[in-house]
């Protein structure tokens, strides 16, 4: 018997193919693109543990000096019995990419990565121990460094990519420094210590929170899950519609089989297992696409978190066996959602009630009622979030209750907007058109909030990144002012540049730094010379008046806006950049894409200060015409590398290069959510096709052609599309004004102004039609091949 | 895992402390002194107070300090301070942070009551002034320390102080000696194997001990006998030796054992001992004279070890059973090892310490 | 007015070819009403569409006016259907998303013939006043079908044809609805031909066919 109704069951998938390549499609998109993006989140938090790991630089607290730690001071406060250990931490280039180097005692420090490279080989500690020392890397680390004039490495896997851990004695070799950058301090100390304040002078500090990394990243993450259960969603929109048709064709045969004896209860076993079978047949093909998506998406990624936040993940993935399984598992619940309510109406089903058609997907004038109430409700919450919302997590609950709001007024304004239009319809066909395409939104309304919120997303993300980009192509152009920029190898090569510079050029200003604590975070502070190089051109976001006179005295300095805005930082604020030196703070300057605090100063006062800072790297004013020829010539007789001299438009454009880099991920998820959205407009279409027919054939044997028809049917689903991009507007306006004013400050510490781009939204218009175009072309094409016997059926007798 | 690691990495950098790394299965690395470094002789004389500080020429060296205390309620601890030193290649380091560092040094701490056993440990690197022993006398890790309180003519350490301190407790303890220097072996050289191995070893077994303990239940007075032991060596063991068993024993007479027993993998004891008059003539015995057999025994950190024994030494008169104060005083340190007081009965009473290592 | 000479069609089917009608002639003149009676499955509804350029013969001619329709392309026949033939099946004749009132009107506009006061009267004529505003799904069978009835109608076409317009329909509510039809198709004077299995219905109407096997008897 179950066999034997299994067979009836599924041959009601032999002749409707289409049908269930529609539900294993949406099946498998919906856990494609979920577990794809769960792929490349993993894969950052391992390498965001990693780089925890590295040190327990996340829970310890620091004891810092702003000149640094002296050994001595260490050394007091060990033999005190304080239970602290040295870091020496700096970066360095090598193999043309930036290094890490996190130099720690093995034999103080708190629970470390990296070091189980070590153990067990008594040779290898000697080595680490002593010259020339080890580096500890990871694998994709030492690949990238090569053969450069660095230590031997050894590879530690679980050391966090772009950093070497190493000896402190080695690590103050290569970074050529004296002091320990801080001491960490142990959770646990022994009893009866004296006071750290009798042994040393440093400032003790517990780790800021919203300077962790993984915190910082996290807003990226949430943006890349919020994409993920978006296409989810979408999917299962698919997959909804689908399983819903199939169980409405299937009524009789359910009948039949309950008639001739099969229990419900077996019914409904059998019924789910099948879906079961589906949903972990499309769950493995959806993996196998998610993993690939996840491969692809995964350099762009890394290059996104490196250059918003300077946090190194591996460009490669990983094959995780939990993360199949949780992912066929989200798979599996994904499919029981979307048919639980065909299977609700299976076993409500009477047994001898009569076959009637019924418009499965039509709701009801209530439920109309019940979504705009939803709607304003949800939209509500998310105006009062932004008004009184702090925070990233208020940030981001804000924009899911404005994308659903808007999902949800979507069918109460296209029935709106369409009752609207009803005057500017011409002729019986057009008021028919309108008419009809109110009747479809219901059962439309899912796969076009696919598409709202896909449009909305693209809109929203797309003037976010315009914004940023524009923003950012304008900083520039103010930041590379200059027409040459100059690093010499060495103090005589640089000599050479001052000279040959003096003679070829307009002005050649030099470019040094120090790097120091600042406010308890490691960045730089940069000497710099009294030149309209800076006067004219720095992008200066607020100041007290005569910034540049101060700064160039030495009487004041300004500071980028990471560090303004991360300690709450006031105008005439006191900033500490040495031991007893002290400066108010006159300005800020925008500084993207610089993780690290930055400040700048009169070159004379710095130099008062630290006198030894070699000045390798100057700023060379020329005009613009002879650039090259500038560059060639200082080349030659400074006697410079071909990398010496670099143009500022080269660098301009390799930002440019670094910036696309960094959304190229956003855009392709863009993409994917939109193809997503356009899948399940045309599955929605092709599941409505069939419903579609009693509605078509009074139409034709009116006299209307079926090639008219499909023609209007077009038009109508382009039509619905065209409204929803024009609601999308406003949303996705909304939701970038929530990314820049909220979320960007949170996550980045940069504010950016809005920028429209309306050029765009056209394009989008033009996605959506094509999109939605594309859909329902081929429901279309089917309709005017159909054979005139097809369409007589709906008036058959026998129905 | 990662909690592990730096132990994991000091028990490779430390592998030649010849006590714990038997017990690590390292057996086999002190077996065979480095042609770097420098062997015990036999005949070469000891010179104090020079022999007092470190040779940094040999592998391994400790100060090794254990007492047995009592409070004036008569409850009885323990009390150990031990500082190791480990060559990674010969020679003193610079001062500062040359970069080629060359000894490593660790710390042992601990207190031993009837009912915990309360340790710690700490690690530096040389050169840097984190850990040492200079003149005049004082050996250091972070603020353990063993300093010298004697008289500018009498030897160092006839009188010193002693502290340590960790997370749950303290000790500051000083030690005066009433009795003289005592070298073991042949004048201070002292056979290890059958094959050869040996090592520089004396101690001061007579000190008289008072002062404080800080345990988590306040201060305690104490008072009681303590027992220095200085070794140091490049190849100390043979490679077939699993552990060894190692007595200090104060008896009630005024006499003293110093005996140790190096397990064989084919089940044998290498032993040796030293009988120490009360006026500190000694009396050194080879290998089989020292008779030592496990008597019952006790689950510790997941190991059975035998934390009674019977010791007999015949040539003596001695056949004494000894007992622990604390069956589990476990030493959970990078080279983990059993230490703890013990009580002496039999045909001589007394009190004394025991360390067993290699026990897996 | 409508000539038909030797229709034939042949449907094909799973286990070959299935002739439906083997050689169909008849001519139906203005004003004249014809019953078309036979078994089920003896090819009225396939005749019926054939008559109403719904579906194409496979031989035989077709004429309305004398001009030939079986070789009109499908453009033609959409357009023959639009300006001069009225149909009215069992059921779901209506546009499901359109008024009542749009309904009645729909093919006549399309047609380019809309006439408000006959539309009016042809409502009142319905018993349709004030439903006008209704959707199909609010009325009750038997005003669906006279506001199909209406349809067919509205547009004053030269032939009307109906399908079994009453089956769906009790019978007190069915002989009300074929009394309008055959009242208002006598008014118009168009050509009426009725698929029926009612020997009663088929009495009242000036002539009757039957078909059986394909052919005409």
């Amino acid at each position: 018997m179950t066999r034997t109704a299994l067979m009836a069951l599924l041959s009601h998938w032999r002749r409707h193919k289409l049908q269930l390549a529609t539900l294993l499609t949406g099946l498998a998109l919906a856990t494609a693109l979920w577990s794809g993006v769960q792929a490349i989140n993993a894969e950052a938090r391992r390498s965001y543990d990693r780089a925890a790991a590295t040190l327990g630089q996340d829970v310890l607290d620091r004891l810092t000096a702003p000149e640094g730690v002296t050994l001595d001071q260490f050394v007091a406060l060990r033999r005190a019995g304080w239970q602290v250990s040295p870091v020496i931490e700096g970066r360095i280039r090598a193999g043309g990419t930036p290094l890490r180097i996190l130099g720690i005692d093995p034999l103080t420090a708190p629970p470390q990565a990296g070091l189980t490279a070590l153990a067990g080989d008594n040779d290898i500690i000697g080595d680490f121990l002593s010259t020339p020392g080890l580096l500890l890397v990871a694998p994709e680390t030492a690949a990238q460094i090569g053969d450069a004039d660095l230590p031997p490495t050894r590879i530690a896997p679980d050391v966090a990519p772009g950093t070497a851990v190493t000896d402190l004695a080695t690590a103050r070799r290569l970074l050529e420094r004296q002091r320990l950058s801080y001491l960490l301090v142990a959770s646990e100390q022994p009893l009866g210590l004296p006071p750290l304040s009798d042994i040393a002078e440093l400032d003790r500090r517990t780790p800021d929170e919203s300077t962790d990394l993984s915190e910082l990243t996290d807003s990226f993450h949430l943006n890349l899950t919020a994409f993920g259960l978006l296409s989810f969603a979408v999917g299962l929109f698919i997959v909804q519609s689908a399983i819903g048709l199939a169980f409405e064709q299937r009524r009789q045969s359910f009948r039949t089989l309950r008639a001739l004896g099969l229990s419900l209860r077996r019914l409904m076993v059998l019924l789910t297992a099948e879906l079961a079978v589906f949903a972990l047949l499309a769950g493995i093909a959806g993996l196998a696409l998610g993993y690939g998506i996840a491969a692809a998406l995964l350099p762009g990624v890394a290059g996104t978190l490196r250059g918003l936040y300077g946090a190194s993940v591996a460009g490669t993935l990983a094959f995780d066996p939990a993360w199949a399984a949780a992912g066929l598992g989200i798979t599996l619940a994904g499919t029981a959602l979307a048919g639980a309510q065909a299977l609700w109406r299976v076993a409500r089903m009477p047994l001898l009630a009569p076959a009637q058609p019924r418009a499965w997907a039509m709701a009801s004038a209530r439920t109309l009622t019940a979504q705009a109430g939803g709607a304003v409700a949800l939209l509500l919450t998310s105006a009062v979030l932004v008004w009184v919302g702090e925070g990233l997590i208020a940030a981001f609950a804000c924009l899911g209750a404005l994308l659903l709001g808007a999902a949800l007024a979507l069918p109460p304004l296209l029935i709106g907007a369409l009752r609207i239009a009803r005057p500017l319809a011409r002729g019986p066909v057009g008021e028919w058109l309108l008419a009809d395409g109110r009747q479809q939104v219901p059962a439309l309304s899912l796969a076009l909030m696919a598409l709202l919120l896909a449009l909305s997303a693209n809109v929203g993300v797309g003037t976010m990144v315009g914004s940023f980009r524009t923003t950012f192509t304008a900083w520039l152009d103010q930041r590379l002012a200059a027409e040459l920029y100059v690093t010499a190898p060495d103090e005589a090569a640089a000599a050479r540049v001052r000279a040959a510079g003096d003679e070829l050029a307009d002005a050649v200003v030099p470019i040094w730094s120090v790097d120091v604590d600042l406010r308890g975070r490691p960045g730089s502070v940069y000497g710099i010379a009294d030149d309209p190089l800076y006067r004219d051109n720095w992008p200066i976001l607020e100041a007290l008046p005569e910034v540049w006179d101060r700064v160039a005295a030495g009487t004041g300095a300004i500071v980028n806006e990471q560090l303004f805005r991360g300690t709450d930082m006031t105008l005439g604020a006191p900033l500490r950049m040495a031991e007893g030196w002290e400066v108010p703070v006159v300005g800020v300057y925008s500084d993207y894409g610089n993780p690290a605090p930055q400040a700048m100063i009169g070159s004379d006062a710095l130099s008062r200060r630290y006198p030894d800072v070699p000045r390798l790297r100057f700023a060379v004013r020329t005009d613009p015409d002879q650039a090259a020829e500038v560059a060639a010539q200082l080349r030659e007789r400074a006697r410079l590398p071909d990398q010496g001299v670099v143009n500022q438009s080269e660098v301009k454009a390799l930002s440019l290069r670094v910036f696309e880099q960094t959304f190229l991920v956003t855009g392709a998820l863009n993409v994917l959510t939109l193809g997503v959205a356009g899948i399940a407009v045309l599955t929605s279409l092709l599941t409505l096709s069939g419903l579609r027919l009693p509605q078509l054939a009074p139409l034709w044997a009116l006299g209307m052609r079926p090639r008219t028809l499909a023609a209007l049917e077009v038009a109508r689903t382009c039509l619905l599309a065209l409204l929803t991009w024009a609601l999308s507007l406003p949303v996705g306006l909304a939701l970038a004004w929530v990314l820049l004013a909220k979320v960007n400050v949170e996550a980045f510490g940069w504010r950016l102004p809005m920028h429209l781009f309306p050029a765009q939204w056209i394009g989008l218009a033009g996605a959506a039609l094509l999109a939605a175009g594309l859909a329902c072309l081929w429901p279309a094409i089917r309709l005017t091949r159909l054979p005139p016997s097809r369409l007589l059926r709906v008036f058959a007798h026998d129905r | 895992m990662i909690a592990s690691v730096p132990a994991a990495i000091l028990s490779a950098a430390l592998a030649a402390v010849p006590a714990a790394v038997l017990a690590q299965g390292y057996a086999g690395l002190g077996a065979e002194a480095d042609g770097d470094f420098a062997v015990p002789q036999q005949g070469a004389a000891l010179a104090f107070p020079g022999d007092h500080l470190p040779h940094p020429d040999y592998r391994i060296e400790w100060w090794y300090l254990t007492a047995a205390l009592s409070a004036a309620d008569g409850t009885r601890y323990g009390v150990q301070w031990t500082l190791f030193r480990s060559a990674l290649r010969p020679g003193s380091d610079t001062p500062g942070l040359p970069g080629d560092t060359r000894q490593v040094w660790m710390g042992h701490a601990a207190v031993t009551t009837p009912d915990a056993h309360l340790f710690d440990e700490r690690l530096a690197r040389g050169g840097v002034g984190q850990a040492g022993v200079t003149e005049p006398f004082e050996a250091w890790i972070d603020d353990w320390t063993m300093r010298s309180t004697a008289p500018a003519d009498a030897d160092p350490l006839d009188a010193i102080t002693l502290t340590a301190r960790g997370n749950r407790f303290a000790y500051d303890l000083a030690l005066e000696a009433t009795g003289p220097l005592v070298l073991h072996g042949d004048a201070g050289f002292s056979v290890k194997s059958p094959a050869g191995q040996a090592s520089y070893y004396y101690s001061q077994p007579f000190y008289d001990v008072s002062g404080t303990l800080t345990l988590p239940e306040g201060d305690i007075e104490v008072t009681g006998s303590g027992w220095l032991d200085r070794e140091w060596s490049s190849q100390p063991l043979s490679g077939d030796q699993e552990g060894w068993d190692w007595f200090s024993l104060s008896f009630e007479s005024g006499a003293k054992l110093m005996g140790f027993g190096l397990r064989e993998s084919d089940g044998g004891h290498f032993t040796s001992a030293t009988w120490i008059a009360p006026d500190g003539t000694e009396t050194a015995y080879g290998d089989g004279a020292l008779r030592l057999t496990p008597g019952a025994t006790a689950e510790v950190a997941g190991r059975t070890i035998p934390v009674e024994w019977r010791v007999e030494l015949p040539d003596e008169g001695l056949d004494v059973t000894t007992t622990p104060l604390n069956p589990q005083a476990w030493m959970g340190t990078t080279f983990s090892y059993w230490e703890g007081p013990i009580a002496i009965s039999g045909s001589h009473d007394g009190h004394g310490y025991l360390e067993m290592t290699g026990y897996e | 007015m409508l000539d038909a000479h030797d229709l034939r069609k042949t449907y094909q089917t799973g286990d070959g070819s299935l002739t439906v009608l083997d050689g169909v002639s008849l001519s139906v003149a203005r004003g004249e009403s014809v019953a078309l009676t036979g078994e089920s499955g003896s090819g009225k509804s396939t005749l019926l569409h054939l008559l109403g350029c719904l579906d194409t013969p496979d031989g035989g001619r077709l004429s309305l006016d004398g001009s030939r329709i079986d070789d009109l392309d499908d453009a033609g026949r959409a357009r023959l259907r639009r300006d001069r033939i009225g149909v009215v099946f069992q059921s779901l004749n209506l546009i499901p998303s359109l008024t009542v009132a749009q309904n009645l009107a729909f093919q006549a506009r399309l047609a380019g013939r809309h006439d408000p006061d006959w539309q009016e009267r042809l409502t009142r004529r319905l018993g349709l006043d004030g439903l006008g505003q209704r959707f199909p799904e609010q009325l009750s069978g038997g005003q669906q079908q006279r506001v199909a009835i209406g349809r067919a109608i509205a547009n004053r076409p030269d032939l009307v044809l109906a399908d079994e317009p009453t089956g769906n329909l009790d019978e007190t509510t069915a002989a009300r609805v074929r009394d309008l039809l055959l009242e208002l198709v006598d008014e118009t004077g168009a050509a009426f031909l009725m698929v029926t299995h009612s020997d009663v219905l088929a009495a009242r109407l000036s002539r009757r066919l039957h078909l059986s096997g394909g052919r005409l008897a």
